[in-house]
Formats: C-alpha cells, sequence, structure tokens
C-alpha cells in the first residue's frame, strides 16, 4: 500500500520532468516539504528517474542543504567567514550556544554577502546583519 | 505626500529596511522600494528627493519627515563615496526599481541586445573580445575568446550558464546585481546566447540568497518575451562552495556531486549535458550591456595594462564605509580601504587586508601602494579574485586566519584529489600544534622500525613551520583546481607577513624598533 507522502513525491516528481537534470530540484523540493530526505525518498526518486540508490544518496550526503533525517531542532545559520571574523562573530559564539542551549542549534555557514555588515546570520530565508551579543541572544530565544 | 525611496536589498533588509518602510508608509508617504545604492554602512538609507538620510529606524521617520533629522548625508548622488566610482555595470544602482520593467527600458534597457541583434552574432563576440572584458569570477579569462570558441563549435544545443555560487567571503555584488537590476544580467545572457547560438540559460545560484531567487524568478517572467527565443531559468545551488568551480557547477546542475572535473576537455565544447558551454560570473555577463550600448572602446578606455574597464569592488570586514565600490582597475589598495574606506570601523590601526576571497593572501599594510590589476597581484603571490576585499584591525591573529583557511578548505573540499582532501585536515592540525606552542614528540607510528626515515628528535616550532610550508607547495601544485590550489595564499602570506603571530620571529628586524 502506498502511502500519502509516495503519492506526494510522485507529484513533485512529475512536477520537475521537463526540466534537465531535474534532481536537484526535486531533492530541494523534497527537503522543504519533508524536512529531509530519508531512504524511501531517496529509493522512489532513483526508481523515478532511472538512477541507482547510491547514485541519489551520492549527492544527498555530497550537499550541505539535504539532511537524511529531519532537524529536531529550529536552526540558526551563523555567519563565521573571514569577514564575520573581522567584525567579531568569534566572541559571540559562546553566548550564542549558550542562548541556544538543547532547544536551537547553531549552525555554522560560511558567508551570506552582507560582509560588511557582519556578524550576520540567516533563520529560514529571513536575514540579519550588524548583530551583537545582546541581539543575538534575542533572536535565539525568540526563534520558533 | 511626498515619496520615500528605500532600497530593498537583502542587506538593507537585514539591518531593518522593512520596517523603515513600513513606518514612512503609516506615516502617509509614497514608498517606492529600489535598489541599493551600495553605501551599505548607512542602511537602511532613506531617498527624498535625492537627499539621504541613513542608517535610519521606525524611530527616525517622524523627524525625516520634518526636516529636523540629523541622519541627513546630503543629495546621495553627490556624496563622494558615490561621486568618486565609474558604474557602468551598477549604472542603475538606487535608482530603479529591481523588476520594473518600465524603469530598466527608461534608463538605457534592452540597447545593447538591440545592438547585438542588428550587428549579428559574430561582430557581437568581436565586440566582446575588443573590450577587453576578463572574467569577474576570479579567474580573469577573457570573456570574448571563450565566447568565440562556443561560437565555433558545432552542434545541436549549446548553453549559457550564469555562475552566481558567489562564495567569497567579503564578496556580494553578484547579489546586488541579480537583486537591484536583474534585467541588466537577463540581457547579458541573452546576447551571449545571440552571439554564440546557445537557446538556453540556467542562473545558478546559491541558496543563501533567496531575495536574489525570487527577484530573479520574477524578472525572468516578466521579461521572457523580450528575449525569446532565449529561455532562461533559475536553478539554486545546495550549500556547497566548491560548486562555484565551474566544472563542478555543471556536475551539480546536471545533478550530480558537485565534484570537480578534470580539464581539458574545457567547458566551452564539452560543457553542460557534453554541450558546448559558456561559463560566466554574473560580472561578467551584467558588463555586456554596456559594452554593446556604447561600444567596446568605452569600455576598454577603462583601466590599466590588461585589466580593462570596471571592476565592482566589495570593501567589507573590519571598514567604517563599507559597500560596493565600482572603479576602473588600477586604483591603490591603501586609497580603497583608507580613503574610501575610512579605516577600520573600530578605529584601530588596519593589521591585515584579505583580497579575493578565503583563497586570496593576506596584504600587509607595507604593500597599499599595489594598485587593483590582475597582473599586479599575481606578481605579488596574491589575487584580486571576484573583488572582495576584507579589512582586519589588529586585534586580529593571522596564525588563526591561517588555521580557519586550512578549516574552510577542509569543509568545503569536494573530495577528489588528496593534497586538498587530506592535506587542508593535516594542515590545520599542524597550525593548531604551532599555535599551541609545543613541540611535538615522536608519536607511536613514527617510532616503529618501518619509520626510519621519520626525525627521531621532538619537532621544533621551526620545524613545523617548515613541513606547513612544505605541505602548503604539496596543494599548491598537486591540487586539480583552486580551491586546495589556493588556499596556501592566505596560509603563507600570514605566515610571511606575522610571523610572530606564529610564535616565529621576524625575518627582518623592522627598522623602527
Ligand atoms: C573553489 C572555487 C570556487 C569558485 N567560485 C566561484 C563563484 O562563486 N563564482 C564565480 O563566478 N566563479 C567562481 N569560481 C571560478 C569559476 O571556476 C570560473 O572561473 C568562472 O565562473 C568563469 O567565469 P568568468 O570567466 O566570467 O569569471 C570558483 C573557482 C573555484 C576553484
Ligand atoms: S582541489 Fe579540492 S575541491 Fe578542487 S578538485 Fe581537488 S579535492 Fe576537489
Ligand atoms: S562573511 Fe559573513 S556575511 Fe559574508
Amino acid at each position: 500500500m502506498r502511502d500519502a507522502k509516495a503519492n506526494r513525491l510522485d507529484e513533485i516528481i512529475a512536477s520537475h520532468s521537463r526540466r534537465e537534470g531535474p534532481l536537484l530540484p526535486i531533492l530541494h523540493d523534497v527537503q522543504a516539504e519533508f524536512g529531509c530526505i530519508d531512504e524511501a525518498a531517496k529509493r522512489q526518486i532513483a526508481q523515478a528517474l532511472n538512477l541507482s540508490r547510491a547514485e541519489v544518496h551520492g549527492v544527498v550526503s555530497f550537499y550541505h542543504d539535504f539532511t537524511a533525517e529531519p532537524k529536531a531542532r529550529p536552526v540558526l545559520k551563523l555567519c563565521r567567514a573571514e569577514a564575520c571574523k573581522a567584525r567579531g562573530v568569534e566572541a559571540l559564539v559562546d553566548g550564542a550556544m549558550a542562548a541556544a542551549g538543547d532547544r536551537v542549534k547553531i549552525e555554522t555557514i560560511y558567508c551570506l554577502g552582507l560582509c560588511s555588515a557582519g556578524p550576520s546570520a540567516m533563520i529560514g530565508n529571513a536575514v540579519h546583519a550588524r548583530l551583537d551579543a545582546p541581539k543575538l541572544d534575542k533572536l535565539i530565544r525568540e526563534i520558533a | 505626500m511626498v515619496t520615500v525611496r528605500i532600497s530593498d536589498d537583502a542587506l538593507a533588509i537585514a539591518c531593518g529596511a522593512d520596517e523603515v518602510a513600513n513606518a514612512f508608509a503609516q506615516a502617509g508617504a509614497t514608498v517606492e522600494r529600489v535598489s541599493s545604492w551600495g553605501m551599505q554602512w548607512l542602511e537602511p538609507l532613506v531617498e527624498i528627493d535625492g537627499k539621504g538620510f541613513g542608517p535610519a529606524t521606525p524611530d527616525d521617520v517622524a523627524a525625516i519627515l520634518d526636516g529636523s533629522s540629523p541622519l541627513g548625508i546630503g543629495a546621495i548622488a553627490e556624496h563622494p563615496f558615490i561621486a568618486g566610482q565609474q558604474r557602468l555595470t551598477f549604472a542603475r544602482a538606487g535608482k530603479t526599481r529591481p523588476t520594473d520593467l518600465a524603469d530598466y527600458e527608461a534608463t538605457g534597457g534592452w540597447k545593447g541586445l538591440a545592438r547585438a541583434r542588428e550587428i549579428g552574432a559574430e561582430a557581437t563576440v568581436e565586440e566582446v573580445v575588443a573590450s577587453g572584458l576578463r572574467g569577474r569570477g576570479g579567474a580573469g579569462f577573457p570573456t570574448g575568446i571563450k565566447w568565440r570558441t562556443v561560437a565555433a563549435a558545432a552542434a545541436d544545443q549549446k548553453y549559457i550558464v550564469c555562475n552566481a555560487d558567489e562564495g567569497d567571503s567579503a564578496t556580494f555584488a553578484d547579489r546586488m546585481l541579480m537583486e537591484g537590476d536583474p534585467y541588466c544580467l537577463i540581457e547579458g545572457m541573452a546576447i551571449a546566447g545571440l552571439a554564440t547560438g546557445a537557446t538556453r540559460g540556467y542562473i545558478y545560484v546559491r541558496s543563501e540568497y533567496p531575495h536574489a531567487i525570487a527577484k530573479l524568478e520574477e524578472a525572468i517572467r516578466r521579461s521572457a518575451h523580450l528575449v525569446a527565443p532565449f529561455v532562461l531559468e533559475v536553478r539554486v545551488g545546495a550549500g556547497a562552495y566548491v560548486c562555484g568551480e565551474e566544472t563542478s557547477l555543471l556536475n551539480s546542475l546536471e545533478g550530480k556531486r558537485g565534484e570537480v572535473r578534470a580539464k581539458p576537455p574545457i567547458p566551452a565544447l564539452v560543457g553542460l549535458f557534453g554541450k558546448p558551454t559558456i561559463v560566466n560570473n554574473v560580472l561578467s555577463l551584467a558588463a555586456v550591456p554596456y559594452i554593446l550600448a556604447e561600444g567596446a572602446k568605452a569600455y576598454a578606455d577603462y583601466g590599466m595594462g590588461r585589466s580593462r574597464g570596471t571592476m565592482p569592488i566589495q570593501l567589507a570586514g573590519n571598514i567604517k564605509h563599507g559597500g560596493l565600490y565600482e572603479t576602473a582597475f588600477g586604483i591603490s589598495l591603501g586609497q580603497l580601504v583608507n580613503e574610501i574606506g575610512g579605516g577600520t570601523a573600530s578605529g584601530k590601526p588596519i593589521k591585515a587586508v584579505q583580497v579575493g576571497g578565503p583563497l586570496g593572501a593576506y596584504l600587509h599594510p607595507d604593500q597599499f601602494d599595489i594598485p587593483f590589476d590582475y597582473e599586479a597581484y599575481a606578481a605579488v603571490d596574491a589575487l584580486i579574485g571576484h573583488g572582495g576585499i576584507t579589512v582586519f584591525d589588529e586585534d586580529a591573529d593571522m596564525a588563526g586566519m591561517a588555521r580557519f583557511a586550512m578549516e574552510f578548505c577542509a569543509a568545503e573540499s569536494c573530495g577528489k584529489c588528496t593534497p586538498c582532501r587530506i592535506g587542508s585536515v593535516r594542515g590545520k592540525e599542524l597550525i593548531d600544534r604551532i599555535m599551541a606552542r609545543v613541540p611535538r614528540e615522536r608519536d607511536a607510528l613514527e617510532g616503529l622500525p618501518q619509520m626510519h626515515n621519520a626525525v627521531k628528535t621532538p619537532r621544533s616550532l621551526e620545524d613545523e613551520i617548515v613541513l606547513l610550508e612544505d605541505l602548503c607547495e604539496t596543494m599548491k601544485f598537486g591540487s586539480l583546481c583552486a580551491l586546495g590550489g589556493f588556499t596556501p595564499y592566505p596560509v603563507l602570506s600570514a605566515l610571511k607577513h606575522w610571523p610572530e603571530d606564529f610564535g616565529a620571529r621576524r625575518a627582518v628586524p623592522e627598522a623602527a624598533e
């Protein structure tokens, strides 16, 4: 018996059928909708695109944006690349970790293109710049 | 009622532009969301009748409207930061609503494409060759020559791929162009298609740029009839720095792991899905409408030596006046960071400046007279790359930055070749040991009888530094692409100019001390 998820996956795959090289767009949609690309999804996508499961797994594991398991906590991506380091992001890291505790996950990201106004962070698609300790703390506490 | 112009660029939004715009709307003003002028330290910058106020918060709205605000900077176009620039690619920055077709047309939009259609494919390619335009993505390869190769290749399908992966720290010009003037990029790609016989184009944008992706998709929809039969599509990256490397990018577009391909064959001949493909950076393609509309000579008249035209330079890091500064090649680094950038944001002396992103060298203030030119930078083992400049003040720990270069390489390596995949991890460990200032004892492995070539004594700091230099040599010459191959630049430049940060003595004592 196919479940609703498998049917939805078919729909996603079909919606990209006219694209050349549809795998990444499909994976983006699956990640966005289900929060991860699990084993069953990998197999179903592989079958639909006439790829091996290993090929799909190889692609999923290569890219930072794709995860095999759903993220249990809300994520704040903190830029720790050079320009944000020059503007003091490293001094904020310990405080951010403490504020995040077990509730929020702080992920490191390298550059959001806001490099004259760092330290910067991203939550979902929302960007934040000119962070200092209190502002970052507030972002972390308010993240849903 | 008064019309207020506020940018909807991601940086302005990250600094609160949406809230400021809402506050103005609530106060009864007509709000127009425009592109950013690029004076990022003033964002959110509010423009009323050509006069600027910034950085503004919702609390400043009343004072700005009644004329009592102390945030005024006078006429924006006459601000020294703007007036000193030579904006060809960013001519519309701050002036137009990004996805408004009428604004684009009214400011000379589609003129380049019209001229290309008029003079034909061959003459268009030659115009780009004559302009001297070189790839703005980092490698500086002549754009016209690449186009010629693709134009001459016979194939049933060719592609134009725009590299908008912009992963380098300190770079945001691609982002600003895509968000602020997306039709300019679309026009450049349509011209490239016409010049080479390619009917399909892809823009590969990094996933960290959701605002740019949304603007591009809207602009592509709205302008489809104007660029037809050329067809464009946005593709979103998935958080891999190495996918900015052109062959890795092509693999990613094809739906594969973003591993680097060996060259030859070059993408111009065997590119996307094996077809002849132009891969160009956003800024290379966005320079083309000007070149076609105004002629190759108008563009080539700017610049120095073999670096022709202008470069949108990005001032970032610990800098007082950060932002986008487009100017002819030849400007000195000191001028850029001190005069235009106003020195550090912290007010402390500048210690180091990294030019060209994570793979670029750290330059010392002693080198500030170096002109912005591909060859001048190459001559001192540095690169201009994508034109990003990161300023560090005296608190920077350069051994720590060298360590980060290795750490970044290890995190982002595609894994195809050993010097990069393993060398970067070993490099990080080595710098950790150097920073810990403890000589390294022989480990268990080195004590084995088979390891008779291994050193018998603990390694001194000097030995470790020699080892680091050795490792850098191996990475430089043994890596397949510039991720592994150029990571030694920031490492070795940090070691050369700031040996004291690595615990070593300066080779040449400074005269003044
Ligand atoms: C690790 C690595 C990352 C790169 N990242 C980018 C990038 O983000 N954007 C870009 O345009 N070029 C990048 N490049 C350079 C491209 O490989 C290629 O030279 C460029 O896209 C060609 O376009 P251009 O001639 O217009 O510069 C990168 C190269 C390497 C080795
Ligand atoms: S140098 Fe690094 S990123 Fe480049 S091909 Fe080799 S392993 Fe991949
Ligand atoms: S380095 Fe942090 S936003 Fe670019």
